[in-house]
């Protein structure tokens, strides 16, 4: 192949194997975020209505859920990706590649949402609560009408971090064989010196987050009305 | 008929039970405007919760007609909120919705699914509180007199029979307030609703209320009819409240007579005693001089009343007096005294 690109980058000498490792990428993410916030949303929910003085105050419930949350928050990605092992390989008949990479990425990232959940859902006026509950609302509607509509703003802002981090965890994946841009840049770019991997992988990477940051901000601008 | 039976309320604070109210009895009658008006911290924002049940009660029971909302299941509570409504000192108003969705709120919860239904009582509630106009804007865009009328409207989606007001007017301007008043009085008067609103102000019980209870530290002090109440308060709470509605120069208590001479008396004038010219009658037919330090005339909701400090000098004062307490004028003798000197 004889294009300027080649002059730039002489190591990279397939740019449809980058093209895959994107799209191996966006679709970790995309999988794991959507499931993230499948299971991090009720979880915030949750959180938030056993907790002190809220609808559902449930002190040992809440300090459970907490206790799991937190535990699963210190341990660092890489380390619970490995610890998570045999488990990722009953849930999903894997530890490699995308299909193995999601469980453990989900796993990370939902207790981390759940908390943005938890802290969006506090910052939803009490008045507005209690207004609700004197017009007879059940706590069902009150989650569903009340909290979600209000907390819109920052569940949005929530998401967007969620995905940003999540883009991280992905790269670090990478490493133990869940493949994408990450891969690249630790097989070739660490392992194999070629730097100019390295450096086309982190620019991809920079895109994606900004990208994710700006349409994040839009819709949070958007859904926000105070 | 709202009652309440030994009701008492207190709140657990480290282990200890903190008394918010003492044990109080006390009926608001169907169709009438009850005032609560109180300091911060009397207990009057705990009292209108427990009509309904937003505080649960320490003991005692609270009964709306013939239910005893104490004794409620929570499905049978949420059912009897729905016919309770209540509007708040800070709107509480979702952000998120819009003017109409705000009203269509609890026609939802109800379980009203049908959108034409819930459109026209939409519209018929923003007609009646005069925001037709509003109903595609968001309550940030509205002054805090449009919100209040838009919780209105809230409130009086699934036609209760009582209306709670919490501080209704407190975050609003006196012009705002004296227009979300007529308000409420209007509603009063045509829905036939019983109406209770908590208030720090005695001016807004003066302008609405048709009978008022005085909170002190958790205790009822005083209750009756507001012109009872506001024209001779008894406890020194409502003194308080009482002067505090009225113009400094009115508040005659205040002011040290010790220089005038003649005997100082306060004449209260209530109803059409007010428009009737008593006072120079009774001067002229006993030959009594007087001489006007302070007063005023204004209105307890419909009921025109006066209030006259004045010093009477003459041979006669006596035989004038009570001429005029027989024509249906209150005459007090007020002696200056130490304390109203300081």
């Amino acid at each position: 192949m004889n294009s300027p690109l080649q002059g730039l980058f002489p190591n990279i000498d397939d740019w449809g194997e980058l093209g895959h490792a994107c799209i191996d990428t966006l679709l970790m993410l995309g999988g794991s975020l959507l499931l993230t916030v499948a299971i991090g949303l009720p979880l915030g929910v949750l959180l938030y209505l056993t907790g002190k003085g809220q609808l559902r105050e449930m002190p040992k419930l809440y300090a459970v859920l907490s206790l799991v949350v937190n535990v699963l928050r210190s341990i660092p990605f890489i380390i619970l990706m490995i610890v998570l092992m045999p488990l990722t390989y009953v849930l999903v008949g894997t530890k490699l590649g995308i299909r193995g990479a999601i469980p453990p990425l989900v796993i990370g990232a939902a207790p981390f949402f759940a908390r943005l959940v938890e802290t969006a859902l506090r910052e939803v006026q009490h008045g507005v609560i209690e207004a609700s509950q004197s017009m007879g609302a059940t706590t069902w509607q009150i989650v569903r009408h009340v909290l979600l509509p209000e907390a819109r703003g920052g569940l949005i802002a929530g998401i967007t971090v969620t995905a940003i981090a999540l883009v991280g965890y992905t790269a670090m994946g990478g490493a133990i064989g869940a493949g994408g841009l990450g891969d690249l840049a630790y097989r070739y770019g660490y392992l194999s010196y070629k730097s100019d991997y390295m450096l086309v992988t982190v620019v991809l990477l920079i895109v994606l987050v900004q990208l994710l940051q700006m349409l994040g901000d839009r819709l949070v601008a958007r859904y926000t009305r105070r | 008929m709202i009652r309440f039976q030994d009701v008492h309320k207190s709140y657990r604070v480290d282990g200890r039970d903190v008394p918010a109210l003492q044990r109080f009895n006390l009926d608001i009658a169907d169709g009438e405007v009850f005032g609560i008006i109180g300091h911060s911290g009397a207990g009057k924002s705990t009292l209108i919760r427990l009509i309904n049940l937003l505080e649960r009660p320490s003991g005692g029971r609270i009964l709306i007609g013939d239910t005893d909302m104490t004794a409620l299941t929570e499905a049978q509570l949420r059912q009897q909120r729905q016919r309770i409504g209540m509007i708040f000192q800070h709107f509480n108003l979702l952000a998120s919705q819009t003017v109409a969705e705000n009203v269509a709120f609890p026609l939802r919860l109800a379980g009203e699914s049908d959108a034409a239904a819930i459109r026209q009582r939409v519209d018929e509630l923003l007609a009646r509180v005069g925001l037709t106009v509003h109903a595609d804007k968001y309550p940030s865009q509205l002054s805090g007199g449009q919100k209040q009328r838009v919780g209105i409207a809230r409130a009086l989606a699934n036609r209760p029979s009582i209306l709670l007001c919490d501080e209704a007017t407190s975050a609003l301007d006196p012009q705002t307030t004296a227009s979300v008043l007529d308000l409420l009085a209007e509603i009063n008067r045509e829905l036939k609703l019983t109406i209770v609103l908590i208030t720090h102000e005695m001016d807004v019980v003066r302008r609405v209320c048709d009978r008022v209870a005085v909170l002190d530290a958790g205790n009822i002090v005083e209750s009756g009819a507001v012109a009872d109440v506001f024209l001779h308060p008894r406890h020194a709470t409502t003194r308080r409240f009482v002067n505090e509605a009225l113009p400094e120069e009115a508040a005659g208590e205040q002011m040290p007579f010790t220089h005038v001479t003649g005997r100082i008396l306060r004449l209260s004038f209530r109803g059409d005693a007010t428009w009737t010219p008593a006072l120079g009658r009774v001067a002229r037919d006993t030959g009594v001089d007087f001489n006007i330090l302070a007063g005023r005339i204004d209105r307890i909701k419909d009921l025109p009343y006066g209030q006259l400090t004045l010093a009477m000098n003459g041979d006669r004062v006596d035989e004038a007096l009570a001429n005029l307490r027989q024509a249906g004028i209150e005459v007090e003798e007020i002696t200056p005294s130490p304390e109203n000197r300081a």
